[in-house]
């Protein structure tokens, strides 16, 4: 019997699949990613959906246009109120119907309130998934703040329904304004604590800065919209290119970085909560007045033909398709959901790199899963 | 020398940005009711913070002499998004003979409502309305169906004289 010895350059190695999710707190919902790995390092990466597929779409097809405004709350539930806007949008660009200023100007406070709370919500679990503990808790913390106000004055917290063909469901409180006031003070405050806490830190930086790089091209061709694609040099906000609702008055500037990795993602949404506090800002000193909603009749009827309506999300651009056959009820109602083609995103920045970036990237993309599945 | 000076002087950077983090939770721990939001919530139920906006629970208003304003239109039942509301009416013989339709019962299905509140926007007699309840959770499924309308109340005077929407 002969001793067999095997040296290491001999040893047959294989590529190694690994499952991320349905249930992995790191992907923020029931996404599984098969990623094929060589030791460390990610070889592909495939995203398989299907797990919150509630069938959004087809269900609109069986509930009127007024109806279907609580279905769209559902689908990126961190940016409801968007969603909502978007609905009502396109129903009101299809009947021709007019909104008061006053209901304008309370729609477009809710949306950046509601971007807001979003991307506090994203500060603490793109640092949770990097690692740090204490981003994820002052992040609640902050957007517990806003969603209290927004109980006051939706009656919701989360999946509103406030935004309705017409204008808005009820007109705000009297102690709306100066609530509001006195919280954009605070959240003032809450920006430096992040500054303080995550964006000056060291391995934050380190695990951001050159991770994760979607080229200006790569972010065109595969139809990235909002922060991740303003990330890469991208001017993609539908608010400035297609004002709606009264932005095209509004003061604003339109967050693009050129450093088109994770680092430049993050700069890019922080940047944005101060420019959503200097809207909100603008609107509150002279918030018009008057009627806050236009009464419709009961049953909306749009006229038969094929509308479409975008808006600036939390995420990038939401788009809805209506066809309409002059009926009570869509005979199509489709949406572009911004999380869906941003996913798309995940392949190419992460190929090449270590399995912990695939992480960070996926934290920076700001990924809702029913958003993609809906 | 250069180099050992740069690398230095990043690890001394390094600490010092980890050391400005921990300053914050240093602060909110020698400090910590400058950050809590959060609530003793079972031993505050006699003063809940929640907002009497919240939509918690549909109810169907009954004022002192046990009488409601709901006509049984069933334009809420039209409304609801996910059937949540069954108007169930009963057609009764008034004095002079004529026949009417007044209401039965008024099913809730607290279960599949999803308080999105496109009832109360529908009702034209302003018969319901959100409560700020937030206790809902309960053992069995079939508590949740709920018949508003109190045993024995019937329809208010005021709204019989001027309806407004019923052709």
């Amino acid at each position: 019997m002969e001793n067999q010895t095997v040296t290491p350059s001999e040893l047959k190695t294989e590529e190694f699949v690994v499952n991320i999710g349905p249930q992995h707190p790191a992907t923020h919902g029931v996404l599984r990613v098969e990623v094929t790995l060589d030791g460390e390092t990610v070889k592909d990466v495939l995203p398989h959906l299907g797990y919150i597929h509630r069938g959004i779409e087809k269900m609109t097809e069986s509930l009127g246009y007024k109806q279907s405004i609580f279905l769209t709350s559902r689908m990126d539930y961190l940016s409801a109120h968007i969603n909502n806007h978007l609905c009502a949008l396109a129903i009101e660009k299809a009947a021709q119907i007019e909104v008061p200023a006053r209901a304008k100007a309370i729609r477009i406070i809710m949306d950046e309130l509601q971007r807001l709370t979003s991307h506090e919500l994203w500060w603490g679990s793109c640092a949770m998934d990097i690692g740090a503990v204490t981003p994820f808790f002052l992040g609640f913390r902050d957007r517990e703040r806003i969603l209290e106000l927004f109980e006051q004055n939706t009656g919701n917290r989360l999946t509103m329904s406030y935004i309705i063909p017409g204008g808005v469901m009820n007109d705000v409180r009297p102690d709306f304004v100066p609530k509001l006031k006195a919280l954009l003070k605070s959240i003032k405050d809450y920006r430096k604590e992040y500054d303080q806490l995550i964006t000056g830190n060291y391995i934050f930086q380190h695990r951001t800065q050159g991770i994760g790089v979607l080229s200006k091209e790569q972010a065109i061709s595969l139809g990235c919209t909002g922060p991740t694609a303003r990330a890469s040099g991208l001017s993609c906000d539908i608010r400035k290119l297609y004002p709606y609702d009264g932005y095209e008055k509004l003061d604003f500037k339109e967050v693009i970085d050129y450093g088109c990795d994770n680092w430049a993602r993050y700069v890019v949404r922080m940047e944005e909560m101060s420019q959503s506090i200097h809207i909100i800002e603008q609107l509150l000193d002279n918030l018009p007045t008057g009627d806050y909603r236009t009464k419709l009749k009961g049953v909306l009827k749009l006229p038969a033909g094929e509308y479409y309506q975008r808006v600036e999300s939390a995420r990038g651009e939401l788009g809805v398709y209506i066809v309409s056959d002059g009926g009570a009820k869509p005979y199509r109602m489709k949406f572009r959901t911004p999380c869906y083609s941003n996913l798309g995103a995940v392949k190419p920045i992460s190929v090449g790199m270590k399995i912990a970036d695939l992480m960070a990237n996926m934290a920076t993309i700001d990924l809702v899963i029913p958003d993609m599945d809906r | 020398m250069k180099a050992l000076y740069n690398y230095l002087k990043e690890v001394a950077f390094a600490f010092v940005s980890l050391a400005n983090g921990l300053l914050l939770t240093l602060k909110y721990f020698v400090t910590p009711w400058k950050s809590i939001i959060t609530e003793n919530y079972p031993d505050n139920r006699d003063h809940p913070s929640v907002a009497d906006e919240f939509a918690g629970e549909v109810i169907l208003i009954h004022d002192e002499n046990n009488e409601h304003k709901c006509t049984a239109c069933t334009l809420c039942q039209m409304a609801c998004p996910n059937n949540s509301i069954q108007i169930i009416s009963k057609q009764v013989e008034t004095e002079d003979g004529k026949k009417k339709k007044v209401l039965d019962q008024w099913v809730y299905h607290l279960e599949m409502c999803t308080f999105c509140k496109q009832c109360i926007d529908a009702c034209p007699q302003d018969a319901i309305k959100m409560i700020n309840s937030y206790e809902l959770s309960c053992f069995d499924r079939s508590t949740l169906t709920k018949v508003l309308n109190r045993p024995g109340s019937k329809l208010k005077e005021k709204a019989k004289v001027t309806p407004k929407v019923q052709e």
